[in-house]
């Protein structure tokens, strides 16, 4: 089978609007919740939200072209084009043939849905703009992705809730290791940062009030943020032979069910994840030296995910650092896999692990090595990165350092 | 009485010929009563997005349906046409 390296990374996340001034944030450890500032706020009990500021669409489309673009998508393609570039890939009509683009996304254009729905229903219009569907389909942002690089080999979404990214970005590990394709790109993003997409998770009675504090003692809940990432894998050989710079390897990807509960996490699903990766890495647990945790700051999947650390890992878990940068950029939902591998990516290259912040209080139910509040300086050749999501699917990358 | 229709067949003219300068990225007066879409560069995503902000505009239904675009309904075969049809539609409105 083939190898799948990483060559290239982009996002637009709460911490930053490309990848060294979001590695940079993470570094320093900074959190972006804050208030939200979506339509009808006041009508909201959760007003608290991890957004993307400063973010000026005019900048990075064309007039025209926007109408097109919900959110998701513009985070999509910004993320995308910076992946891009860094890789240097020239897709000429030979490698377009064998490029594609898989994509994970939990809301799609979920913020287009609630505009429109608001027309219709609150403002009791009978006309809506032509291209809501366009717009709010799930696929929306892979097919703009491939329309803006001539990507014509395999092209579709994931939609697995919270493991979305993952989801997507093994489905692309496997497509390239198989021979499917010999360029992906490959990621998530979310942009439901508006009135009905909150209210909805209201619903759920999951959401902090304050913060997101994951694995603390005092943890209260989750925080929404908006953003995502895309990468391109490309095969060993591809990358090696036009010379490209390999950020890291893709080695092992695991997935499961829980076949359980459709909103309680088990610990059974994500133990058979993490094995899953792990043997597919054909990695001890032990060799293990970060993991980003799925650390949503909830009572239930902290406890559980520390649970089944402890079963995969043995005494290792108590060891191994285990961060949680949800604490930071939020949980993006189907973003936040993407994301997050930017944490992994960081600690492979640089050497360095992101924090958990906001923690104030150790629980004595998970204990771990959670890096409290401060980026840590460590040598890290192989990462595991978790994401459990609602609906009891659950989705492990595991990666190494560059070959 | 005859002034006050031609100052409202003006005013929609010169809105349509806005809706379209909009979605063609160009100026109102590049557009010419003779114009045709295509020459433009209003693909028929721009089309169906001109006959929205058209019904925004005027508060009307424009009948038209994509699939069936050489359809007598709405004649979309220059500018002068559609404003010609665009005015016929308010002026049923108004009566």
């Amino acid at each position: 089978m083939r190898r799948v390296v990483i060559t290239g990374a982009g996002t637009l996340n709460p911490l930053g609007a490309d990848v060294p001034a979001t590695f940079a944030a993470m570094q320093q450890g900074r959190c972006a919740i804050g208030p939200l500032t979506c339509r009808d706020v006041d009508r909201l009990s959760i007003q608290i939200g991890a957004e993307i500021r400063n973010f000026t669409p005019e900048d990075h489309f064309a007039r025209n072209s926007l109408s097109l673009l919900d959110r998701f998508t513009q985070i999509a393609l910004i993320s995308a084009r910076q992946a891009m570039a860094q890789s240097g890939l020239v897709i000429d009509d030979a490698l377009g043939l064998r490029a594609g683009v898989i994509l994970g996304t939990a809301g799609g254009g979920n913020t287009t849905v609630d505009d429109n729905y608001h027309t219709v229903y609150a403002e009791g219009k009978n006309r809506v703009h032509p291209f809501v569907v366009p717009r709010l389909m799930h696929n929306a942002a892979a097919s703009h992705v491939s329309m803006e690089f001539g990507l014509k080999g395999p092209g579709y979404t994931v939609s697995t809730a919270c493991a979305s990214g993952n989801h997507a970005m093994g489905q692309a590990f496997h497509m390239v290791r198989g021979g499917g394709a010999d360029v992906m790109l490959t990621g998530g993003s979310e942009a439901m940062l508006c009135f009905g997409g909150i209210k909805a998770w209201e619903g759920l009675r999951v959401m902090s009030r304050d913060t997101c504090r994951p694995f603390s003692r005092n943890r209260s809940g989750m925080v929404q943020g908006e953003g995502g990432a895309v990468f391109v894998f490309e095969d060993y050989d591809h990358a090696r032979a036009r010379g490209a710079e390999i950020l890291a390897e893709v080695t092992g990807f695991g997935m499961s069910a829980d076949a359980g509960d459709i909103v309680m996490p088990d610990r059974d699903g994500p133990v058979r994840a993490m094995r899953a990766a792990l043997a597919d890495a054909g990695t001890a647990p032990d060799a293990v030296d970060y993991v980003n945790a799925h650390g949503t700051g909830t009572a239930a999947n902290d406890r559980t995910e520390a649970e089944a650390l402890r079963i995969v890992m043995g005494a290792h878990a108590d060891m191994v650092p285990v961060s949680s940068t949800k604490s930071m950029h939020g949980h993006l939902i189907g973003g936040t896999s993407a994301v997050e591998l930017l944490a992994c990516l960081m600690a492979l290259r640089d050497g360095v692990i992101a924090p958990t912040v906001n923690f104030s209080e150790p629980d004595p139910e998970i204990g771990l090595d959670v890096v409290p509040n401060c980026a840590r300086q460590a040598r890290v050749d192989v990462v595991m990165s978790n994401a459990f999501a609602f609906g009891g699917l659950n989705a492990v990358l595991v990666l190494k350092r560059a070959p | 009485m005859g002034l006050d229709v031609m100052q409202e067949n003006d005013f929609i003219a010169e809105r349509v010929k806005a809706i379209i300068a909009e979605q063609a990225l160009m100026e109102p007066s590049d557009i010419t009563q003779d114009s045709h879409l295509a020459d433009l560069g209003i693909d028929s995503l721009g089309l169906v997005e001109c006959i929205f902000g058209i019904e925004e505009a005027f508060g009307i239904s424009v009948p038209f349906n994509a699939n069936t675009p050489d359809q007598p309904g709405f004649d979309i075969s220059s500018v002068g046409a559609i404003i010609a049809e665009v005015e016929k539609l308010v002026a049923r409105q108004a009566a």
